[in-house]
Formats: structure tokens, sequence, C-alpha cells
């Protein structure tokens, strides 16, 4: 019974998808008519390079929130890893690379410490996490001798400031950026095309033809224009290539792998997860694990981007990786979210902040703002979620 | 007064795709227990939720008419305020509050300075707590008395807002015998008191036991109303209103042919999990057969779901000692991923809270448990597995229209054949069903048995944990009885009898003699 959905089908057929897609449209059209600015190659790159940390918390802190949990030390953690990078590659002068891995391998070394409380102990995720906030910003402090260290410079410095451009020449517009920009989009209609002849082939509804054409092209479009500012300015940012990987890999690992499934799981039914033989501590500490390593690379791109560790650096990350998730369409009880949906999230909070500054408002109105947007999304949520249940 | 308390004219009530309700008339007579019957989904909790003002007027077509005037409800505080209130399957009370916390709860006894006066309180929930016939103090918390007792306490709450029509979604779902017939002779009583009572109920011979008159609702249509009194209004005309088509057989026949042993389980002792001095499950042995049916008999609390929940990967308890052979072997199934390796499964009782994530789809609950099978280095094949949920929705006759719709709105009977698709997923040796048949229609609980048929016929071994007694008679090869934690008997099903059931199932320690 192979049916087509029309579009109106399609959109209330996934209106938390929709409208936080849709809010995101507006909100980027509203910048771009009040500041000329807003769409320039220019500040797009800027706003990649000023948000990627906390797009990559944001992933990392989905799962968690699918989890049923919360991570509150996000924040703490990012300045403990780049802090860590900072001693051993700047205070002993070691190689940039060991400086990375450094900051992961604490990041891990983090999360299985949380993760252990958390899975093996049963201590709620919001206490250990509160009492991990403290404790690495503590740390921080300790390794960091209250003082700040910097500069990195060389390879480490470009890891969140550099560009791939230039590679393949071009006239003012870098042919490398446009070039896998192209190829990402050709992937992406590929991967549209099967999945849809998949779903026919197994009796699902899918949407119309033209629609799906329709759709595959507004994307192809949006991203190559995107990728045309891009090439403009200065290139392809190397935190965009990591952060598009890693979106990748984690898209794949929540919605395709037997982790992934477990998380959900757990989430939406504990007692029902754990009598299906779901190993919910190992499970729960992975998560936990994982957050730690996404938290460890966040420490490094940010501290990269600041060419240096300072004490206080990440502070109140947690609260806006928490923030894009709930924006994203996350539910509190757990059990629902996408890392799409997160990222859509983040980018709407990332793109009112650009926004914002351009027009010169200061923080305290940036944070006000920040903070009804938050209401309102997740208020939108549950009103959608009340008139679908009555 | 006229003598029609209630009617409701042309209730028609649509959700988004769907007509729940086609012009329904409902009349109940004043000082009547009213009973509606229907299979899950017909419709029945829908209408009751129009009349308690759940939905509120407006959202549906037709006229409710009180004492002969129609009413418009906004809410549930609109209907209660005249005297029409609902207590609903699942009971609302705040387990860590009192009896009388609870019973007041939203309705607080006021004294001087709007503060509330807890003697007063405490003094009126005694004198409604003796009408209902509930004897505890009513400053005891609501989670130490037990669910009986619980759903007196929402009658007694229900008599404080002055209740003229009370409604009652399956009140004795959840009671043992005993707690049922408390409560059905209390609301005779209330009846005889001029309490004007609407019962949902599945249990065919309790209506026939109780209800004056009894209306049939099926695919959101009312098909008949029924006087009790008259010689006509058997079960067996319910049950053919119901389904639409007759149901001379209510359990499918089906040839045993019994093999091999399958599991024994010896010495099985298990701990409170939290009392760690009681005893819950004190030496318990059983097997159970290739292609055999064996039934569980006993009581709320006797520790049916306990005993199989211990042996399911240790899921209850604590310092659980006993052996469980598979064919012969020992085997470790100490986690539940281990058990599930063994080839046991275990569908519980309490499918909304411990069966099935109620958020997520059918596909990927019925992949819940056998995941592993789906999937190469921790990969899921997606399009396999939604291949897998379309297969048994198919062959379980599941009716959704997409594998891709929330479980949470099925019906009840659909949401069980999806944890029997889950556990024969894992393709299983054995298979422990509890209560697989709790609060699902006759035409489901028919379709269950079937399956449970095709099961043994297929060779594997079925433990059915049942309260129905006519139940475990119809469908079990071999019934083993258990009382306060210990198995008192065991018996192939042609010598075993409701009454002797009965018997070793209350026989207390004493008398055990095994």
């Amino acid at each position: 019974m192979t049916g087509t959905l029309n579009l109106k089908e399609l959109l209330t057929s996934n209106i938390r998808q929709s409208g936080i897609l849709l809010a995101l449209v507006v909100i980027v059209g509203f910048f771009s008519v009040l500041q000329p600015n807003f769409l320039t190659p220019g500040n797009l790159t800027n706003i990649v390079l000023q948000y990627s940390y906390i797009l990559i918390l944001a992933i990392g802190m989905i799962i968690v929130i699918i989890g049923g949990h919360i991570d509150l030390s996000v924040g703490s953690l990012v300045a403990l890893t780049g802090a860590t990078a900072a001693v051993v590659s700047i205070r002993s002068g070691m190689p940039w690379w060991v400086g990375v891995l450094a900051a992961l391998a604490v990041g891990v070394l983090a999360g299985c410490w949380q993760g252990f409380w958390v899975a093996y102990v049963g201590i709620p995720a919001f206490i250990v996490t509160l009492a991990g906030m403290l404790i690495f910003r503590g740390l921080t402090f300790q390794v960091l001798d209250n003082v700040s260290l910097s500069p990195f410079g060389g390879t480490y410095y470009q890891i969140a400031n550099g560009f791939q451009n230039g590679i393949l020449g071009g006239y003012g517009v870098d042919v490398f950026t446009l070039v896998i920009f192209a190829v990402a989009v050709l992937g992406y209609a590929v991967n549209a095309w099967r999945q849809r002849r998949a779903a026919v082939s197994y009796e699902q509804e899918v949407g119309a033809l033209p629609l799906f054409v329709l759709k595959v092209v507004a994307v192809g479009a949006v991203v190559m224009w995107f990728g045309y500012q891009l090439a403009q300015s200065r290139g392809l940012p190397n935190v965009l290539i990591l952060l598009a990987v890693l979106v990748l890999i984690y898209g794949l690992v929540t919605q395709k792998t037997v982790f992934g499934r477990n998380v959900y799981a757990i989430g939406g039914n504990l007692t029902a997860a754990k009598l299906s033989g779901v190993k919910v501590k190992k499970v729960n500490f992975l998560i936990f694990v994982n957050m730690g390593l996404l938290s460890g690379i966040a420490g490094v791109v940010f501290s990269s981007r600041m060419n240096g560790a300072q004490p206080g650096a990440g502070n109140m990350f947690e609260l806006d990786a928490i923030a894009a998730c709930f924006i994203g369409g996350a539910a509190v009880t757990g059990g629902v979210g996408r890392v799409s949906g997160a990222m859509i999230g983040g980018l709407i909070m990332a793109v009112m902040s650009n926004g914002m500054q351009l027009m010169g408002a200061d923080q305290s109105t940036q944070q006000l703002v920040k903070g009804l947007v938050l209401l309102l999304a997740v208020a939108f949520d549950v009103y959608n979620k009340r008139r679908a249940g009555s | 007064m006229s003598d029609t308390i209630l009617e409701m004219r042309g209730i028609t009530k649509t959700f988004p795709g769907v007509k729940a309700l086609e012009d329904v008339t409902l009349k109940v007579r004043r000082g009547e227990i009213h009973a509606i019957c229907g299979e899950n989904g017909a419709g029945k909790s829908t209408l009751m939720k129009v009349l308690s003002g759940v939905y509120p007027h407006g959202t549906y077509e037709g006229d409710i008419l009180l004492d002969g005037d129609p009413v418009r409800f906004a809410s549930i505080n609109d209907s209660e305020s005249q005297g029409v209130v609902i207590i609903h399957q699942e009971l609302a009370l705040v387990p860590h509050l009192s009896i009388a916390e609870n019973m007041y709860l939203g309705n607080e006894r006021r004294g001087r300075g709007g503060l509330i006066d807890w003697h007063r309180t405490n003094r009126d929930a005694t004198e409604l707590m003796d009408r209902v016939g509930l004897h505890e103090l009513p400053v005891t918390k609501i989670g130490h008395i037990g669910v009986g007792k619980q759903q007196l306490v929402e009658i007694a709450k229900a008599l404080s807002k002055d209740v003229r029509l009370l409604i009652l979604d399956e009140p004795t779902a959840a009671l043992n015998d005993s707690d049922s017939a408390h409560l059905l002779g209390l609301l005779r009583q209330l009846r005889d008191q001029g309490v004007t009572c609407i019962m949902i109920s599945h249990k065919l011979g309790e209506i026939a036991d109780i209800a004056d008159r009894t209306t049939i609702i099926r695919d959101g249509r009312t098909i008949e109303t029924l006087d009790m009194g008259e010689a006509g209004s058997t079960q067996d005309r319910i049950i053919r209103g119901m389904v639409g088509r007759d149901m001379e057989h209510r359990y499918p026949e089906r040839e045993p042919h019994v093999g091999e042993e399958m599991l024994r389980v010896e010495q099985w002792r298990v701990h409170h999990p939290t009392q760690t001095d009681r005893v819950v499950i004190d030496d318990a042995s059983f097997s159970v057969r290739a292609g055999e049916v064996v039934g569980i008999a006993g009581l709320m609390g006797a520790g049916r779901t306990e005993l199989m929940m211990s042996i399911f990967g240790r899921s209850y308890g604590r310092d659980i000692s006993g052996r469980v052979l598979k064919q012969g072997q020992e085997v470790d199934v100490s986690t539940v991923s281990r058990a599930i390796g063994h080839g046991i499964a275990y569908a519980t009782e309490d499918r909304k809270a411990y069966g099935l994530n109620l958020i997520d789809d059918i596909r990927h609950n019925t992949s819940a448990a056998g995941l592993d099978k789906l999937s190469r280095l921790g990969w899921v094949n997606g399009l396999e597995e939604l291949k897998v949920a379309q297969d048994y929705r198919r062959d379980l006759n599941t009716r959704t229209p997409s594998v891709l719709n929330s479980v949470g709105k099925l019906s009840g009977g659909n949401q069980q054949k999806v944890v029997l698709a889950k556990w024969l997923f894992t393709d299983p040796d054995v298979l422990i069903l509890d209560e697989p048949t709790r609060g699902i229609d006759v035409g489901a609980k028919y379709e269950i048995y079937t399956i449970i048929n095709r099961m043994v016929a297929a060779g594997k071994a079925v433990v059915v944990i049942s309260s129905e007694l006519p139940e475990l008679l119809g469908i079990s090869d071999r019934i083993y009885t258990l009382a306060f934690g210990r198995i008192t008997g065991e018996m192939p099903v042609a010598e075993a009898t409701q009454e002797r059931l009965m018997s070793l199932m209350t026989m207390e320690k004493e008398g055990a003699a095994r």
C-alpha cells in the first residue's frame, strides 16, 4: 500500500522539525532585512567560527538528553581540556598534536568519571554533573596556576582559525570550497533518492515525486549558496569540515546503530529497556564517555580559537548547548530528539546572537531575547503535542 | 424529577482521521448500575471522556442532558460541580500523600484564614472511609495500602464531591477476587443510597452479577441496551453484540503434542528487594515441556510476577538461590540479555510501564529485544527492521495503518500484540506470558490464544500467568498453583476445576503439602 503524501501532510507529519526549520528561516530573513551586513560572506564565515564549539557540544548533549539525563559540566570540561592542551603544548613545548590528544584523553577520562557515578552508582546525572562543573573548574584553575596560557600559534591555532582554500585556484572565488560543497550536495541527493527507493520497496508512504525533487533542489541550492558565500570569503573553515564530519557520524550513530537505538529506548522507558535486555549501565556509561570526548574536541576548538587557555573559559557553554537541544525539539523527559534538530536549534541561537551583535544590541538584551526564544520554542512544542494528543 | 438521570443524544466525536464515536445514544436511569461493554477501541472511554468534560463542549457533536437539562461541560471541574465524577482505570492518587490528603486534593477543607483545617479533613475522611468500608487511618500514606484499598479511596474521594453519577472505568481490572467482591458490594450499597453508577468493564461475569442494564458499543456506535433482568440477556448475547459475531468457542481448539522437557526451575528462593529478611518466593520448583502450555494460578500478591521476573535476568528481588535448567543443562540467567540468549522471553503484565516505549513507534518496539539479530558490528539494518515489523503486524493482525505509528496510540489489545511481536522476534524456546489478556477485549483475547497455540504447535514451551481461572482452564495443559510465594499444587488441566484451584491458591503455609 505504497502511497504518497502531499505538502501539507509532509509538513504536519513532522511538525517539530519543519517548525524549527521555519523559525530558523524566519530569523535569518529578519536579520538580513534589518542588517545588510548579515548575509555577507565574511559574516557567515564568522557565525561558523563563533559557534562551532557550541554545536559540537550540542551533538553530545542531545544524546545525553535523549537518554533522559543532563550534563551541566561541559563548560568546565571545555576549560579543563583546553587548559590541558595549553599546558602540554605551550608550557611543556610538545608538538601541537600531543596537546590535542591530551585534551581528548582528559575529556574521555572525565566522561568515564561521570559515567561511573551515573551508570554504576546510580546518582542522577544532574547531581553528578553539577559536582563535575565545580570539580573540573577547580582543576582548570589548578592546572593553569590561575593564569592564562597563550599563544598556541602554528598548527594548533589553525584548527579553529584556518581555512582550506586556494588548493584548486580560482579568481576571487575558491574552487576547492565549491567542489567540496558540490560533492556534499550530490552525496545528499543520491542518498535521499536511495532512501526513497528503499522506502517504496518496503511499502512505505513517501512524499509525492515533484515535492521530493523540489526539496532536494531547495536544500541543494541553499547549501551551494552558502558554499559560494564561503568561497568568496576565506574559503572552507577547518572547523566546518570537523563539524560536518561529526554531524554525519553522530547522525548515523543515533539513527542506525544499536547503541543509538538503546539510548532512545532508555530515555523512552527505562524499565522496558531493561526488560528487553538493553545493558542500561553500559549504555549510560558510554553516553557520558562520549560527552566527555566531544567536550574535549570542543575544548580544543575553543582554545584554538582563543589562541590560549583561560581559567574562566567555557563559562555557561553547557546552558547554550542544552538550550540548542531543547529548541531543537528534544524532550525534557528523554527519548525524543535528533542531532539535526539540535544543530538547527544551535544555529537559531548562533544566528540570533550574531544578528543582535551586528545591530549593536548589548549583552543584556541578547540574553533576554535568547531566554525568551528558548521558552517560546518549547512552548510551541508543548502546544503542538497537546493538540496532537486531544 | 424524571426517571432518566442522564441522556446522551447523537454524540459524534472525531479525531484527525478517525471517527471515534458516531451518533451514540446512552440513557441512564436514576439509581441504576449501568454497564458499558465493548471491545477495546470501541469508544467506551472516549464516550466517558465526553461525558465528564475531559473533551469539552464544542469538541464533539450531540447533546448531554442531565436530569433533562442540557449541560455543557468545559472541564472536569464543571462536570464534578454537577455531581458527575469519573474514576479512571489508572488511579490518580499521589503515593507520598496520606489517604485524607489525597481525598481532599484540589478540594481542601479550609479553616480560618484559608489555611487547611487538618482536624476537619481527617475527621471527614474517616467518615467517608467508613462509608466505603475502608478501615485505615486517614494519615496512612497511599503508597502503603494495596490497589484494592486505593480504589476505595478514589470512591470515597468521589463521595466527598457529592457525587450523583459515578463513572468507573474498569474498576476491578487490577483487583483480586475478594477486593472485587467488596467493591461490587459497595457499588450496590451506593446504588441503594441513590448514587447512579456507570461502569465500564470487560468482566462479563461481573456485569451479569451487578448491572441493572448494559449498553453495548461497537466501532463507535451504540448496538443495544440490554435489561439484565430479562432472560435473553446472557453473557453470550453480550459477546455477540461486542464482536458482532457468534463466539461459540472462547478458546481455540488445540491438539496437545507435548515433547521433551524445555525448562526446569528448582528450589527457587527469592528475597524482597528492600525488606531483606522477607522471603517472597519460597522453594519453588516447576517445569515446562516443549509444546506445552503451563498455567500459573495465584491470587494477586502470591508472587507470580515476582517468580517469573526473578528468573528472567534477576529483574526482581535479591539473594536469589536455586537452579534453572534448560533442556537438562543448567543455564546462567543472571542478566536479561543472558536469559534472552538462552531462549527465554518474558512478556510483562504491565505493558505500559514495563513492556513498551510508548513514545516510540511500532517498528522500534518490535525490534527492541532482538536488535542483535538485525545488526552487524553494531549497525542496525533499518530496512530489514521495517520488514520484520511489517511481517509481525500482518502475522499477528495488529490493527494500525503503519508500523511507523506511535505505540502509545494503539488500543490495549494491539499494544499487547506489539509486546508479543517483540518477544516472538527473539525466537524464544520458552515464552513466559504474564497476564497476556489483561485489559483487552474478547476478540483480541481470542487472537492472543491463537498465537499461543501457534507457538506451542511450533514446539515452544509457554508459561501463562493469569488471574482469570476460566482462561487458564481454557488454554493450559497443566496448571501450577501459587500461594504466598509457595507452589501449592500441580495438576493436568483435565483434573482441574475452578474450585479446586481456588482452594490451593488460598492454602496457607501450615497446610502447604509439598
